[in-house]
């Protein structure tokens, strides 16, 4: 094994850093990231939210959907310091006061889940699905669904767990699906 | 008396709590202080000789701490490592690559962008060689010889046989209606959603090695890293966590999880490797790639009898097969399927090739997805010749529901089944005569319409030991119940969960055999300190062989139980049965213990004479595998000016005996049926003559998505395994390895009346297109 002939850490020249401020989960964060540095790294080594996953180099699985703004995107494709300014929400900002997000309670309820590694991203685009569009129609789901992969389950319980979430949503009063 | 979360219940799973939360603990969430990176210089090259590695630019990348090489890990007689196969395969190589994509050195770092900088930064000069790409090419005299360190001097690995080639020739001479198949089943990857990777750790003081590790399988893997590396096995420990996905991926042994073991013991730190996406793909073990020819003969009015297949098996540069059967293509000879053939005869010959190693599972359990298909394709292929509808075909020749358990012609003993029922409940939900009719309406005005049927055998839960082994190491698989004072119970297992949900299902198992809730059943995996010896979970084994093991634990735990309660009662052992799953006298309901107070006791109150505490363990070596089985429909519409197939319906009846949670075995076929239309549509690991890999990420690598996705529709019958304990049979891979079948059944049948009788796989709309094109049918 062939070994750096210099000290370990500390004396390196360091890659230029960048400020990033911006809000996840509610929460502010000011840090100093190197610019390469891929918002889901950013989200899981520095901010330690490992809840949002890495399944692809090229941007096709979702795992690693996160809400920026509200929209889903997949934060294996920006730069942490293209966030800056912005506001996240990731799998870990869906609980609130204790309290399961209804997809959260609808993946559960449905099976909609196995290996667990693919649902932090399809729960985030199930959320800006169902806060856009209240009451989808099942081609709707599989369409806003498409770009987060899952090899478990084949989909049929992912939908009917945004079908469910979808329900719960809109409260007992708006009835049933037309 | 049902007991809350017992067996037959679609309780909803205990581990989602943590996954709908992100709390979900995978390997690369696992953070250690001074934990370096480690990545991987790879070939560019199928075939080449390694020139020179210069490593001296990447030491000079910022925070890149070492450069491992073959020749480093050769001095340490590391750069080879045995493969399950009798084989060997190449940490790193010395002298000469084989594979596109083989890793060629290990860069370690401080950070996960200081490495990549420093695989980018290391120079290797090669000399490219001429690449074997196709198996029958490499057959071929003058062939290049790929692994001239073997004494055999041909890329010819093996050849295995079986059953009575002489009598099956004779047979196929006499019958009346023969029909004659090419398939070639095209190389795949499992593709979890989860790349492969670990944490290695040494901790100097203790000499004490921990890797946590994508693994399905982590006593094993102890064992081999003892055997491997000399480190003593009680001090190195190997900890799977939640696992995301593993379908056979996350059997083998990767050099990348050696490179990061070697890599932690010499820098005195922590060191994680995470392959990436396209690494997985085009460096991980393949599934498939098996080139068959098939005959099936059969009397003219369609009676099956005699079966005879030739295949070539592309295995890559070595035999790395995840395979613990004493059969080098696995369970293949499972291809008489669902019929009573009169004879048969099977042969496989192995070659190697410049791939990469594999031959893993691909959600089904060692090439039982190759004999499904092909056989199911066959009965097809006759009755379209034979002009007889394929379903009453398939009744016409079922092995009978009388003659089980039944001896196949090439030897298995099948321990139960009921064919026809499934198929005629699959053609009951789905409406098969009206679907026959339609088609023939839609025919008349041109239109494309498919019924494709597979009526598959599936063969699951290794192994009994006299067929199974690793390296050795008997396929048993066990639980260790603990049962505390206050009546709550820590249940753990040699299996790993990998998304199956164990720890609801074995929880219920144990519920069911102990009287206590589910809720109170804490169900423990992974951790080979504290997990009992196992052999891990692949083959569809976990219910079929752990589950049984806990069957057999609470009734140990019932047997001391019962001792205890009749100490409490004050009455004789003999005059208590277990009912209403709790200790009772005999006709007398009100006279009972429940395994709770026999728990206090247990620890309190005792009777004098016997050892306190209230646990057991049991290890379960099955005495035969179980054989699910299940009959598919899918009615598919093609478009005419496309070529894309799309599938309409899709009803899978699945049998896999006593079912634990039938929400889960449902979420577990859906999975399967998706698996299984991957291969059929989209899937396909393809090389150009260089050895090339042709679309190695997932921009080219079509995984199935919720719009290609059918609305899948389930359905059961139930035949318990005679052998099980349960009666469960186990059913994590029947979706995968019956449903190609069904589907490119359906879209050969779309197009029949043009003459097309197979289509090889992937059925791309391309490949569709043309044959329209061919036949003037666009």
């Amino acid at each position: 094994m062939a070994v750096a002939a210099r000290p370990m850490a500390g004396d390196e020249e360091m890659a230029p850093s960048y400020r990033v401020r911006l809000e996840v989960n509610g929460k502010p964060y000011d840090a100093e990231v190197e610019g390469r540095t891929l918002l889901v790294h950013f989200l899981r080594e520095d901010l330690g939210l490992t809840g949002t996953h890495i399944g692809c180099d090229t941007t096709n699985c979702g795992a690693c959907t996160i809400l920026l703004d509200g929209r889903p995107v997949k934060s294996c494709t920006i730069l942490a310091v293209q966030a800056d300014g912005r506001a996240i929400r990731t799998v870990e900002g869906l609980e609130s006061d204790g309290k399961l997000h209804p997809v959260q309670d609808g993946f559960i309820e449905e099976h909609g889940l196995q290996c667990g590694f693919c649902t932090p991203g399809m729960m985030m685009t199930a959320v800006a699905l169902l806060e856009k569009y209240p009451n989808p129609t099942e081609p709707q789901i599989r369409r806003a669904i498409s770009g987060n992969l899952c090899r478990c389950t084949g989909y049929v319980n992912i939908v009917k767990a945004v079908e469910h979430a979808a329900q719960t949503m809109r409260g007992p009063k708006a009835g049933g699906k037309a | 008396m049902t007991v809350h979360g017992g067996i037959g219940q679609s309780i909803k799973r205990k581990e989602d709590a943590r996954f709908v939360r992100g709390k979900g603990t995978y390997v690369d969430d696992v953070r250690l202080p001074g934990m370096l990176y480690l990545d991987i210089v790879r070939s560019p090259y199928a075939h080449a000789t390694i020139r020179w590695i210069n490593s001296e630019k990447a030491l000079k990348v910022p925070g890149v701490l070492a450069v491992i090489t073959g020749k480093d890990l050769e001095a340490a007689k590391l750069s080879w490592m045995p493969t399950l196969m009798s084989d060997r395969q190449m940490v790193l190589p010395v002298e000469r690559v084989m594979y596109q994509a083989q890793e060629v050195a290990a860069v370690v770092a401080e950070s996960r962008y200081a490495a990549a900088d420093g695989v980018a930064a290391v120079e290797v000069e090669y000399e490219p060689l001429p690449a074997v790409v196709d198996p029958k090419k490499a057959l071929e005299p003058g062939a290049p010889i790929l692994r001239p360190d073997r004494k055999e001097q041909t890329n010819h690995i093996w050849h295995w046989e079986v059953g009575d080639r002489k009598a099956t020739e004779k047979l196929l001479k006499e019958c009346e209606v023969v029909v004659k198949q090419d398939l070639y089943i095209p190389r795949i990857v499992v593709a979890s959603i989860e790349t492969c990777g670990c944490v290695a750790q040494m901790d100097a003081a203790m000499g004490k090695l921990t890797v946590w590790m994508t693994t399905q399988a982590p006593h094993a893997i102890r064992t081999v890293f003892a055997l491997v590396s000399g480190i003593p096995e009680h001090k190195i420990r190997v900890i799977s966590p939640d696992i995301g996905g593993g379908f056979g991926g996350k059997v083998p042994v990767y050099p990348g999880y050696v490179l990061a073991v070697v890599a932690a013991l010499k820098t005195g730190r922590p060191v994680k490797w995470i392959e990436d996406r396209s690494e997985n793909i085009q460096a991980d073990s393949f599934a498939r790639d098996y080139h068959i020819s098939a005959e099936l003969g059969a009397s003219k009015d369609g009676k099956i009898k005699a079966l005879k297949v030739k295949t070539i098996a592309d295995h890559g540069y070595t035999d790395a097969a995840a395979n613990p059967s004493k059969f080098p293509a696995g369970l293949f000879h499972i291809i008489t399927g669902s019929y009573p053939f009169e004879k048969a005869f099977v042969e496989v010959d192995g070659v190697y090739t410049n791939k990469p190693p594999g031959g893993i599972a691909y959600r089904c359990s060692f090439r039982v997805t190759e004999a499904a298909f092909t056989i199911e394709r066959l009965v097809d292929i006759l009755a379209h010749k034979l002009g007889i509808d394929p379903a009453e075909l398939r009744k016409k020749n079922f092995i009978p529901p009388g003659a089980f358990p039944y001896e196949s012609a090439l030897g298995w003993t099948y321990d139960s089944g009921n064919y026809e029922a499934a198929l005629k409940k699959a053609m009951d939900i789905i409406g098969y005569d009206a679907l026959r009719k339609e088609q023939a309406e839609k025919r008349k005005h041109g239109d494309l319409m498919g019924i494709g049927i597979s009526s598959f055998t599936e063969i699951v839960g290794a192994g009994p030991s006299r067929d199974f082994d690793i390296l050795g190491l008997k396929m048993f698989d066990s639980c260790e119940i603990r049962i505390h004072p206050t009546g709550k119970v820590l249940a753990r297992f040699g299996t790993k969960s990998q998304g199956q949900g164990h720890e609801t299902t074995y929880a219920q198992i144990l519920a069911e055999g102990l009287g206590i809730s589910s809720d109170d059943i804490a169900v423990e995996e992974g951790d080979t300190d504290t997990a009992p010896y196992g052999l891990g979970t692949y083959a569809s084994r976990s219910t079929p062989v752990a589950g049984a093991a806990a069957a057999k634990a609470a009734e140990k735990i019932r047997e001391k139980g019962r001792l205890i309660a009749a100490h409490l009662l004050e009455v004789r052992p003999d005059d208590l049965e277990w009912k209403d799953h709790k200790f009772q006298v005999k006709g007398v309901a009100e006279k009972a213990k429940t395994m709770q107070e026999v728990a206090f006791a247990a620890y309190t109150n005792h009777p004098q004479g016997m050892e306190a505490g209230l646990e057991a363990t049991s290890y379960y070596d099955p005495p035969n595998l179980t054989f699910p089985f299940g009959s598919y429909i899918c009615v598919v519409d093609i478009d005419k000016e496309t070529g894309q197939v799309n599938i309409r319906r899709f009803v899978a009846v699945d049998d896999c005996g006593t079912i634990i949670n039938p929400m889960i075995v449902e979420g577990q076929i859906h999975g399967g049926l998706t698996m299984g239309l991957a291969p059929a549509l989209l899937e396909e690991i393809q090389y150009d003559e260089q050895g090339n890999i042709q679309g190695g990420s997932f921009m080219d690598y079509l995984l199935p998505t919720a719009v290609e996705t059918p609305k899948w529709e389930t359905a059961k019958t139930t035949t318990p395994s005679p052998h099980h304990p349960l009666g469960a049979k186990g059913v994590g891979e029947s979706a995968t390895v019956g449903a190609p079948a069904a589907i490119v059944n359906a879209v050969v049948d779309a197009l029949s009346h043009l003459g097309v009788v197979h289509i090889d796989i992937p059925i791309t709309p391309w490949k569709v297109w043309k044959i329209l094109q061919e036949k003037g049918a666009a």
